[in-house]
């Protein structure tokens, strides 16, 4: 039962239509959807061996913008040489607990260097107005953001005498094509005030408890309890995942790893929660630093140090660190704070990989912030310091004199 | 190659698209055509070459055979042979294959009379190849974003992927292109289930029709899409399945470079939740 030509002909002709149209259609579809969503090119990153897609893609402009809004300020004042014949800092002036070791033009310079980066507006005053009225009383501690200064510049001498490893550590750079290129250099990046501050009196990326997820911890019904949990906020990334990624990893030292080392049929400690709690920490550390995870994991094997890029090193330093800031540093300060720097549940304004990184695998895109800087790299000679007073203490000794 | 004694008569001659009664034969139960002969020219230029480039590795344990798109540096240039070569030609094989397949569908749907449905479907898996493979490594600029050929290294790309925008999960494309896949296990399962039930009875049982079959879904969900019905909306989901792959991987990176999760702050950013 063959059919006439015409009947073939018509039945192709009448194929060729709907196929045309189908198609043609989704043409339309495929580029109205291109013309309204039409980007610049991506730029990509290779970091892993060609094909497996170890990449980080980036659009052009994005880029460009990100770069330009995260440049270095230049130095305002230059450092003098100091052969260490002049009269130092400690000796000149009081109450100098962790900058008495410096010249006193180097000294002057470095305060009048930390308004550049810290209250460009508020000036001197910020630190040295006291919360009683006086104007510029120097040597007094009346002033909280005084006595959190001196403990920041504290932590940044910490950080860059101790934190090598992480804060001097160049990984990717993202132009060569193989995973040998990420090998560490020497360059000095280190950190200064400016790394966090901007030019702002408090950094822009700090993080507090949460209040219900801490409320949650001590008592709750099972009906509506979030667990911590299911509030989409950009410290998790938007996704259903804590919305603290930051306490267990960075505050209290709880392990990230999940992934189970030992044979089936163990007791296997690792929750499914605790798998997600490390994910949010994960996602929180991959949007402050603008990468995604291939950065510093082949994701076949996560948890595989040695498939792992070397930046995965330097990030494991950036935990270890983080938390040693909070735990030393920036929890203990609660009580110096005015309330309104406290956060919902009164605790202090505490750092993340965000404070630093702002966006950037490489804080300001990797400026030396340090060498220009030498009072910053490490901790002075303690007997060159005067010694470490409570405010009262202090406000009492002035008093007195 | 055994054959039915009534199969010839089917063997109409005609209706090729290139090649006039050159290709216009058959070898035992295949038709040949000119796309026969690309198909066979393509897919073993392509096996060897795929074969030079495992004998070029380290290894022949075929999990772990691997050939490697070029460097992202080569852009979308041609790269040496032993760099990404091998893969690009590969690639282009591979594309030529497929199409040749698909056009001797063609050739044999218009010999028979019949639609294109069958190539027209197959296209879609085509069509999904070439976007993993050539429109999304054009848009992003280098050949080098194609997906490596082999077992274990195919799925390290996948997943990384993947990772690269956090929680693919979240992409929207991919949600859609994965729920299409799961009812096509749906629809064929019901459908292949039900198409037993009637014609596959027990010895000694009536084989029953499509009223039966009818009758079973109006009963069990009041509503029967009906004999022809099924098979449009099998060749539906089907289709929809590999164009959707084809969207969720294109967007990604060309058109999004973040987490998957944020793209779906629209959602959260309408108005709609202030109202109380």
């Amino acid at each position: 039962m063959r059919r006439n030509e015409d009947d073939l002909k018509a039945q192709f002709r009448d194929n060729v239509i709907v196929a045309g149209s189908v198609l043609t259609v989704m043409g339309a579809l495929v580029v109205g959807t291109w013309l309204l969503f039409i980007r610049t090119p991506v730029e990509v990153d290779q970091l892993g061996y060609r094909g497996v897609a170890m990449e980080q893609v980036e659009f052009a402009d994005d880029k460009l913008t990100k770069v330009a809004m995260n440049v270095a300020p230049e130095e305002v004042y230059e450092l003098e040489p100091d052969d260490g014949s002049e009269e130092r800092a400690g000796e000149i002036y009081e109450n100098v607990q962790v900058l008495g070791h410096l010249s006193d033009e180097n000294f002057t310079r470095f305060m009048a260097q930390i308004t550049e980066w810290v209250s460009p507006e508020a000036g001197c005053g910020y630190c040295h107005n006291n919360a009683d009225g006086e104007v510029e009383n120097y040597a007094s501690d009346n002033n909280y953001a005084k006595v959190v200064s001196r403990r920041m510049i504290q932590m940044t001498m910490d950080i860059n005498a101790n934190y090598d490893a992480h804060v001097n550590s160049i990984a990717a750079e993202g132009t060569e094509a193989t995973a040998t290129r990420v090998a560490q250099d020497d360059s000095i990046a280190g950190v200064n005030c400016y790394t966090c501050h901007r030019g702002k009196n408090v950094p822009e990326y700090l993080w507090f408890k949460d209040a219900e997820t801490e409320a949650e911890a001590l008592d709750k019904p099972f009906m509506g309890a979030r667990n911590g949990q299911n509030l989409a906020v950009e410290a998790n990334g938007y996704t259903d995942l804590n919305v603290d990624p930051f306490s267990a990893y960075i505050l209290r030292d709880e392990p990230a790893r999940v992934v189970y080392d030992k044979p089936i049929g163990d007791d296997n400690e690792s929750l499914i929660m605790r798998t997600e709690h490390t994910y949010s920490f994960m996602i929180h550390m991959s949007k402050a630093l603008g990468v995604n995870c291939a950065y510093c994991h082949n994701t076949r094997a996560f948890t595989d140090w040695s498939q792992s890029p070397a930046q995965r090193t330097t990030a494991w330093y950036g935990i270890q660190m983080s938390r040693h800031l909070n735990a030393k540093y920036l929890d203990p300060l609660q009580p110096v704070y005015p309330e309104h720097r406290l956060g919902e549940i009164g605790d202090a304004p505490k750092a993340n990989c965000a404070t630093c990184h702002q966006g950037n695998y490489k804080p300001l895109n990797g400026a030396d912030m340090l060498s220009a800087y030498p009072s910053l790299a490490a901790p002075g000679p303690a007997d060159q310091q005067d010694p470490a007073l409570s405010p009262e203490e202090v406000e009492a000794k002035l008093n007195a004199n | 190659m055994a054959m039915l004694s009534f199969e010839k008569k089917y063997r109409v001659r005609g209706g090729t698209l290139i090649g006039g009664d050159l290709f216009d034969f058959w070898v035992g139960p295949f038709y040949v055509g000119f796309f026969g002969i690309t198909t066979i020219f393509f897919a073993a230029l392509g096996t060897a070459l795929l074969l030079y480039g495992a004998a070029l590795g380290p290894t022949w344990n075929p999990w772990t055979i691997n050939i490697a798109p070029p460097d992202i540096s080569y852009g979308l240039g041609f790269a040496p042979l032993k760099e990404g070569g091998i893969w690009q030609i590969v690639t282009i094989c591979a594309i030529g294959a497929f199409c040749s397949w698909a056009l001797r569908m063609v050739e044999i749907s218009r010999k028979l009379g019949m639609g294109f449905h069958v190539p027209v479907a197959f296209s879609f898996a085509i069509l999904a190849y070439v976007t993993l493979v050539v429109i999304r490594p054009v848009l992003m600029g280098a050949w080098g974003h194609g997906f490596p050929y082999g077992i274990f290294s195919h799925l390290d790309w996948v997943s990384n992927v993947g990772y690269q925008y956090l929680h693919f999960h979240y992409n929207p494309a991919h949600m859609l292109a994965v729920t299409f896949f799961f009812t096509n296990c749906l629809a064929l399962a019901l459908h292949g289930s039900l198409i037993l039930s009637a014609v596959n009875p027990q010895k000694g049982q009536d084989v029953r029709f499509p009223e039966h079959e009818d009758t079973f879904f109006r009963d069990f969900i009041g509503y029967s899409i009906g004999t022809l019905g099924i098979h449009r909306l099998g060749l539906f989901l089907a289709v929809s399945a590999a164009f959707w792959s084809a969207v969720c991987i294109v967007i990604s990176g060309p058109f999004w470079t973040l987490g998957w999760p944020e793209w779906w702050n629209w959602w959260l950013e309408l108005p709609i939740w202030y109202w109380r």
